[in-house]
């Protein structure tokens, strides 16, 4: 059997799995959207308290990180493997960077007692307790993604290092690639939906 | 020719080596259909032990908290693991790149990655039956509050279910690529087998629904090991998004269990009454359609939820229009046996087998669709009937009939046709005195999973036990058949049944690369003139 190979096959695969992908954060943005017109003052007023700034910059850091993901396919495509290879490095550290702004928000909620079961949230009414668990759950089902895509940037690294991700079969790096513009974009609504709506 | 010919043949490398990392598709196929055969037989001994628990009032063997996780196992293992991957998975994988004229799958590692997928999840929901708190005894559904409360090891059985979901959304996923990708020349759309549009439809509901559950399960899980209270009220959640969000999957995830079927069928009635089929078009419609609706009906397992009334009658009005193309198939059936020469081969009493059970269990789904009478007979054991006809009568019929379509050619030998129909005879016999009794049963006001009942209902219980023994003798002669023939049948040729699809023209079995040159498509699947009586 000679190896199979089809670009537009693994193209049309990748895609129908981002679907799944999309549905799958849908589910929870369908609770999202019943609970915040259910209780629209008390979202209102748990929103109050995360952390613009660091939403923000995460938001920054998490784009650019999606912009060297783009780079990284447009300079193994052009044929320099060094080049792909340092951009691909760029996206792994600016993937870290998110994640660690995200241990730090999330680590100063916790020691104020905001989180599922904790000594000052029970205390509050249930439409701020249900902002809070919805927080918790898709940002860390968010931030799971972002591992995630880090797994799969180093397994594309090392194809790239044994050559089996080359400038003429490119198409692992943009799936990949494809994957983390996911990951940036489903963000991009998470952000406005827990920070901004004050 | 023996059974071990073709791409059943040693290879020389271990068994593990060469079977359990394989990605040949049809080795693929064949070890889910063993796998699925295996739980199945494990989900019916779980079902005669229902059956048998409920031959009287009260207490006969089994204390109620092991009753509730029997029926639970019950419904996981023959939901999750054997219903849902059982003709996609197995008949698919085998036989839709041979339909195609194609070498393999589009992504065969990832087949192989979607098969160990089965096998974990398959491994993780047992077991979670023998750690932890004990099985799990919510019920399949795992409807929260409950299944969020209990001590028994709900978190390890739905993580399996997230695994097995994972498996199902590989396996369509592939398959879409593989119908868009690498069809035969000259193998237009038009010229597709009616199970590989079947299989087509059924991907996109597994690719498009099964994410759901995913969602689904795991928010089960960060319930219950976070406390984290979405769907707690007294922490701003609501228990019904929970069932929205269940049956937004469970629903459609019914039609992937029939719609595979239903491809079978298509596929055997013309080849037994050597016509081509009638409606071709409509049949491709009415899946497709079936895929579109049916993924719009899902409150309907809801009407006593506390939903409005105005949902209610929508969704009672969308599951009425669901209804339609399924008729418009076994309409189609019907028409193509009229003045059709029929040879009454098992692999077509199976698929009349099929038309009849699956029209009682459909015909009942409008009395439970309709809102009205859906309020009397809601979670009684009408709809235990209901869905039993269905699933079994329907899926399981469908998946013997292509056993008993395709054996000859996965492994080149014939079983004993007598036995065959004496089993399928059996099997609808037993199937509707199993499940008939249940009709009355749920209209005399008989509820579902309760573990005892008022004396009035026992003549019927016993009914419907009695039934259950005579399927049970069915299955068993059905697969002493199968086993016995795999060894000892009388060898067949490469087409027995003079059948005009892609893979009777392979030898059976057929080779590990498929197809020495790729085949060159002329005409449609159900062209019977150019048929060569040549073995």
């Amino acid at each position: 059997m000679t190896e199979h190979r089809d670009y537009v096959g693994a193209k049309m695969g990748m895609w129908l799995f981002l679907f799944t992908e999309i549905l799958l954060f849908g589910g929870l943005f369908v609770l999202y959207s019943v609970t915040l017109g259910r209780y629209p003052t008390e979202f209102h007023e748990a929103s109050k308290l995360l952390d613009v700034t660091m939403g923000t910059t995460n938001t920054v850091v998490l784009i650019t990180s999606s912009l060297f993901a783009a780079l990284s396919v447009a300079a193994l495509q052009k044929g320099s493997r060094k080049t792909a290879e340092l951009f691909i490095g760029l996206t792994m550290a600016l993937a870290c960077c998110f994640l660690v702004i995200k241990y730090f928000e999330w680590s100063h909620k916790i020691h104020a007692g905001i989180y599922p079961g904790g000594e000052t949230l029970v205390q509050w009414e249930p439409g701020k307790q249900a902002f809070f668990s919805l927080y918790y759950t898709m940002t860390g089902l968010h931030g799971l993604h972002v591992i995630i895509g880090m797994g799969v940037f180093t397994w594309v690294w090392a194809m790239i290092r044994l050559e089996r991700c080359t400038p003429d079969h490119f198409v692992a790096l943009e799936n990949a690639g494809l994957y983390w513009h996911l990951v940036d974009l489903i963000w991009i609504y998470l952000f406005p939906l827990y920070y901004l709506i004050t | 020719m023996n059974v071990d010919a073709g791409f059943m043949a040693p290879g020389g490398k271990s068994w593990i080596r060469e079977w359990l990392f394989t990605i040949d598709h049809k080795r693929i196929g064949m070890l889910y259909l063993w796998c699925i055969m295996a739980f199945f037989i494990v989900g019916v001994f779980l079902g005669l032990l229902i059956r048998m628990e409920l031959f009287w009032p009260g207490r006969d063997f089994i204390g109620p908290q092991t009753y509730n996780a029997v029926f639970t196992l019950h419904g996981v293992i023959m939901i999750f693991i054997v219903v849902i991957p059982s003709i996609p998975a197995a008949f698919g994988n085998i036989f839709l790149p041979l339909q195609l004229g194609a070498e393999d799958v589009a992504f065969p590692r990832l087949n192989m990655f979607s098969f160990w997928l089965y096998l974990i999840g398959g491994a993780t929901a047992l077991i979670s039956l023998f750690t932890g708190g004990g099985a799990p005894d919510t019920g399949w559904t795992f409807y929260v509050p409950f299944s969020a409360v209990t001590t028994t090891n709900v978190s390890v059985a739905v993580a399996g279910v997230f695994i097995l979901g994972f498996s199902s959304i590989l396996t369509g996923l592939n398959f879409i690529v593989t119908i868009h990708r690498l069809r035969a020349p000259g193998l237009s759309w038009t010229r597709l087998t009616l199970f590989a549009w079947a299989l087509y439809a059924t991907a996109w509901i597994q690719v498009l629904a099964t994410p759901i559950l995913s969602i689904t399960v795991v928010l089960i899980i960060i319930e219950r090991l976070l406390g984290m209270g979405i769907f707690d009220p007294a922490r701003g959640g609501d228990p019904i998004l929970y069932q929205h969000l269940f049956w937004i999957y469970s629903h459609p995830a019914v039609y992937i269990m029939i719609l595979p079927a239903m491809g079978v069928i298509s596929d055997i009635i013309p080849v037994f009454c050597r016509k081509s089929i009638f409606g071709y078009k409509t049949i491709v419609g009415s899946s497709l359609a079936i895929a579109f609706a049916g993924s719009l009906v899902w409150a309907h397992h809801m009407f006593v939820s506390g939903m409005s009334d105005t949902a209610v009658m929508v969704f009672s009005l969308l599951t009425f229009i669901v209804a339609v193309p399924s008729a418009i198939k076994v309409f189609n059936w019907l028409s193509t046996m009229y003045k059709g020469s029929i040879r009454l081969e098992p692999p077509l009493v199976y698929a009349l087998g099929f038309i009849f059970l699956f029209a009682m269990g459909g015909i009942t789904g409008l009395v439970l669709g309709s809102a009205g009478t859906d309020m009397h007979v809601h979670d009684t054991y009408f709809v235990v009937g209901h869905f039993h006809y269905v699933i079994f009568g329907g899926t399981g019929f469908g998946m013997f009939a292509a056993i008993h379509y395709w054996f000859p050619k996965m492994y080149g030998r014939m079983y004993n046709r007598k036995q065959a129909m004496i089993a399928a005879v059996l099997l609808i016999i037993g199937l509707n005195g199993l499940y008939f009794p249940m009709y009355l049963l749920g209209l005399q006001g008989m509820p579902r999973r309760y573990y005892d009942y008022l004396p009035q209902f026992t003549p019927l219980h016993q009914l419907s036990t009695y039934g259950s023994w005579i399927t049970f003798v069915g299955l068993a002669l059905m697969l002493w058949n199968l086993v016995r023939s795999r060894y000892k049948g009388a060898p067949c040729g490469r087409n027995p049944w003079k059948a005009a699809t892609l893979e009777w023209t392979l030898p059976s079995p057929p080779p590990t690369h498929n197809f020495d040159e790729v085949p060159v498509v002329t005409h449609g699947p159900y062209d019977y003139s150019e048929v060569r009586d040549d073995d």
